[in-house]
């Protein structure tokens, strides 16, 4: 619970209500780690979208060599996870904290990357 | 550039995308699921949150671990790139000596894992084994992989480059038979010299094979666990444990799933990490050429 900004309690406590279908329980699902993978199916879902009704093109950003749209998602992710995990090696503070800090790169690495 | 696009085609990724569900992309969601639980039993699971994240990345297990592991790739691929690229360059074309080159390359590769680990365990003993004997007795070395960790090192660097750089001099041979003649023959007329049609004939058209054999050698040798595991058992003390030797140990020695997990998670985004720089890097180097 320490790890979920408490604008999100009320939320959170409606979703425990949830339960993996009894094929998939051997998983062992939660309620933020089926978040995590819906929120991943859906990015996918959306970039392949995208493709279709606006096909990307390589441009040059911030980064030494050019990128598509794939490539910044995948970056921006990558980059992202290890924000997390660099917060949980060196701080105490709660986590979510380095979320909002991922949220700020992800999105200046899909704008400029 | 009128290409036909068959989008039918894509049925025939299907198995392949199947497959690698089932093999790695469910198996690596449930990691993801052990990672936040206390895991008891079957049906019996705890919400941790992210204890065993912060656990992993503060203990000196996994930080001294992963530096090994990191100097130990670094050796690797300093070592058995140049060498592999070296032997291919200096191996036959043609003819009979070219195919017996190539069986001789090939045969450290058919051995299993833990034979290798087997043969040079034994090879490495300073009482009955040849390489032991001989760096001991002949040589008059002070070397014994059992007690000292730097022999210790040597002896599972010395088995990898040995295990390993023959894939690294085949892919590097096909590469260098696959270079057209029109080159060299440009190359004799302009009167370029042997260092010369490497650095711009031979290296250049290098790059695909190497990209993969940098990609695989890698990736194997960050995961390296069979060999040192039967040769010294990650000993002395822990100077050859690896982190896949220590993650199985966390595993399935003390049944620790949930910490095991988050380790394997913090692994597995390393070697991505690794592998997207060593492509990106390697594709941009061919796009400037």
């Amino acid at each position: 619970m320490e790890n979920v900004p408490p604008f999100l309690v009320p939320l959170w406590t409606w979703l425990q209500g949830f339960q993996a279908p009894e094929a998939l329980r051997w998983m062992n699902w939660t309620i933020p780690t089926a978040l995590f993978f819906i929120a991943i199916g859906v990015m996918l879902l959306v970039m392949t979208l995208l493709e279709l009704v606006w096909p990307t093109q390589e441009r040059k950003g911030f980064w030494p060599m050019p990128t598509t749209r794939g490539d910044r998602l995948f970056i921006g992710l990558l980059g992202a996870a290890f924000l997390h995990l660099g917060w949980l090696g060196i701080t105490d503070l709660p986590l979510w904290w380095a979320s909002i800090l991922a949220l700020g790169w992800f999105t200046v690495e899909m704008r400029y990357g | 550039m009128n290409k036909t696009w068959n989008n039918a085609a894509w049925l025939l990724v299907v198995p392949v995308f199947l497959l690698v569900a089932f093999s790695a992309i469910i198996p690596l969601m449930t990691v993801v699921n052990y990672a936040f639980l206390d895991i008891f039993g079957p049906g019996e699971t705890y919400w941790v949150g992210t204890d065993w994240f912060r656990q992993v990345l503060a203990s000196d297990d996994f930080q001294g671990a992963l530096v090994r592991q990191l100097i130990f790739s670094g050796m690797v691929l300093l070592i058995e790139i140049p060498l592999g690229i070296t032997v291919a360059l200096a191996m036959p074309a043609k003819g009979w000596t070219a195919s017996l080159a190539l069986v001789l390359m090939a045969l450290p590769l058919l051995i299993p894992w833990n034979v290798v680990g087997t043969i040079w365990q034994i090879y490495g003993r300073g009482d009955i084994g040849l390489m032991g004997w001989f760096v001991t007795r002949v040589l008059g070395l002070d070397y014994n992989y059992t007690a000292d960790p730097l022999a210790a090192w040597i002896t599972v660097l010395v088995m990898d480059v040995w295990h390993w750089t023959p894939l690294v001099v085949l892919l590097c041979y096909a590469g260098l038979r696959a270079i057209p003649d029109a080159f060299y023959q440009a190359a004799a007329i302009d009167g370029a010299s042997k260092w010369k049609v490497f650095r711009y004939i031979q290296l250049p058209k290098l790059r695909g094979v190497l990209l993969i054999a940098v990609l695989l050698r890698f990736m194997d040798s960050f995961m390296i666990y069979t060999e040192p595991f039967v040769v010294t058992g990650g000993g002395p003390g822990n100077a050859t444990t690896f982190l896949s030797q220590q993650l199985v140990k966390q595993a399935l020695g003390q049944f620790d799933l949930g910490p095991a997990a988050a380790y394997s998670l913090v692994y597995f985004l390393i070697i991505l990490l690794f592998s997207f720089v060593f492509y990106t890097a390697m594709s941009r180097i061919g796009q400037a050429e």
